[in-house]
């Protein structure tokens, strides 16, 4: 079963992020740059004269697909290296994933998702095409 | 003829030519990504539109033979008569042309610097048709009035060295008729509206302050010391400003490059009436009180949520007046011995000329402005569709885009 993570993380934190994610073996992700709010509401900026509020805060939006079985581990390195504990730290939404195909190899499902060294290789399961 | 009076003048005409360019970077980085070249337009097209219009009419208006101290007659319409020659009115020492085209740079840039109070939602052809109206309408004559031979205001002995009242007084009261006028943005005060990019801001207020050398000491019209002091004049007055502002945009938060950058042009904008006839540390005055002076306008204008966008008549008419009546308190005779003493050295009677020159530019620029704008309101409308603004004026009205 393949899911797809995003998370939407704070744009200071994207670096913490993807080391914890490398330290776990999680290869594959990428990212967008994104606008929006929750509870955090707004920030102030300087303006000419005096402040004002922006309320669609620059967040960012880590997109992986990974194996159902290292869901829970990826979303536990998630919430620890994304965490500050103020308003704003963002959301992870989990969604179901009909189907990956890598186009170079013709890879299908779980196959397509896995890499040389990475979270199932280190746990000694599948079989990683040598390339 | 002087050949060291005519390189400077030259080259400042160059300096001064570089101000639009430089001021259409200042307000396009301050505008909503969709409008950016839209803003760019509305200050580039002047050196195209007054660059035929100056050379028209424009410059005869302005300093045509006199008829009743109100406007200038036709006889250099065309440039007809305005050659390589000294003029003894204007140019002793320089080509008279040269002396019309370094004003020409002058009537360029001012209705350019008007574009800040109706940025992101004016009608193309009619802010064409506006232009238009204003320079000959508005700058023509007032240009007349305080540097014209003949002129009532310079008969009186008003002291306005590089344009205080002609260029930022008048331009900052028009934009403030106009924001009245066309009203505010579709979203103001709802939305935040956030500078897309205010890299070119600080560019483009750079490029001023360079240019603004030309600006102020070029209007010496000679390679002499009152040049020079004019120069520090306006060096002075932008450092000063630019510190003042820092600290006071400091002391409500952080210290915004975009307020330092803005105070520098505000800075710039107070010293240029003084800059011929003041001290450098009479232009550190101006300049620490024109920030302050600019800056709580700022603050009320937002208050009372008037959208003049680009905050114009903060910015140019505010420091601008301050700076016309500091001309009348400091100015001496030291400095500059064709200008006269302020009331601080004793000449009560040059701070009334310059208080009147305030009230009477600000009176008709506003006014006349308020009139023109709302006739073409009535007639064939100030603003694009809600739809156009909604969209953006880059792809609106121009069908281009400015990243893609």
């Amino acid at each position: 079963m393949l899911k797809k993570i995003e998370a939407i993380i704070r744009e200071d934190k994207v670096n913490d992020v993807k080391d914890a994610l490398a330290e776990i073996g999680i290869v594959g992700l990428n990212i967008f740059e994104i606008r929006g709010h929750g509870r955090q509401g707004g920030i102030k900026l300087s303006g000419r004269a005096g402040t004002y509020m922006v309320d669609m805060l620059p967040k960012i939006q880590v997109n992986i697909i990974l194996s159902e079985r290292n869901l829970e581990e990826t979303i536990q390195a998630i919430c620890k290296s994304a965490y500050t504990g103020e308003p704003g730290d963002g959301l992870i939404f989990v969604y179901p994933v009909e189907e990956v195909i890598r186009i170079r190899t013709r890879e299908r499902g779980q196959d397509a998702v896995m890499y040389p060294g990475d979270i199932d290789a280190r746990k000694g399961r599948g079989h990683v095409k040598e390339t | 003829m002087n050949s060291g009076d005519t390189a400077w003048i030259l080259v400042s005409c160059a300096l001064v030519l570089m101000m639009t360019p430089a001021l259409a970077l200042f307000y396009g980085g301050m505008v909503r990504r969709k409008n950016v070249l839209s803003t760019l337009t509305l200050s580039y097209i002047f050196m195209a539109l007054i660059g035929v219009q100056w050379v028209l009419y424009g410059y005869s208006l302005a300093f045509g033979t006199d008829i009743g101290g109100l406007i200038g007659g036709l006889n250099f319409a065309g440039f007809n008569g305005v050659g390589a020659l000294p003029n003894e009115d204007y140019s002793k020492t320089i080509p008279h042309s040269l002396f019309a085209a370094f004003q020409m740079m002058f009537a360029v840039i001012t209705p350019a610097l008007i574009t800040g109070a109706f940025v992101e939602r004016v009608q193309y052809k009619s802010f064409l048709l506006f232009s238009l109206l204003w320079a000959t309408l508005v700058y023509d004559p007032l240009c007349h009035w305080v540097w014209g031979q003949g002129g009532w205001l310079k008969q009186m002995g008003v002291l306005d060295f590089a344009g205080g009242t002609v260029v930022h007084i008048a331009a900052g009261f028009s934009a403030l008729a106009f924001a009245l006028v066309i009203g505010p943005r579709k979203g103001f005060g709802k939305a935040p509206m956030e500078p897309h990019n205010i890299t070119l801001t600080v560019l483009g207020a750079g490029l001023l302050w360079v240019g603004w050398f030309g600006f102020n000491a070029g209007s010496a019209l000679a390679a002499n010391g009152v040049a020079v002091n004019a120069l520090l004049t306006t060096n002075t007055s932008a450092a000063t400003a630019g510190l003042v502002w820092m600290l006071l945009s400091w002391l409500d938060g952080r210290p915004s490059p975009l307020g330092i950058a803005t105070g520098m042009v505000v800075g710039l904008a107070a010293v240029t009436p003084a800059s011929g006839f003041v001290t450098p540390l009479a232009a550190m005055v101006i300049g620490a009180v024109a920030a302050p002076i600019s800056y709580y306008t700022m603050r009320f204008r937002d208050r009372r949520k008037l959208d003049e966008s680009l905050d114009v008549w903060a910015c140019h008419g505010m420091a601008s007046s301050w700076g016309t009546l500091a001309t009348g308190l400091f100015a001496t005779v030291a400095v500059n011995s064709d200008g006269a003493n302020g009331l601080f050295l004793g000449n009560p009677k040059q701070f009334g000329i310059q208080a009147l020159a305030v009230v009477v530019t600000i009176i008709f620029s506003f006014t006349v402005t308020y009139v023109v704008a709302k006739l073409l309101d009535w007639s064939i409308g100030l603003r694009v569709t809600p739809i156009e603004e909604e969209v953006g004026l880059d792809i609106s009205s121009h069908g281009e885009r400015s990243y893609s």
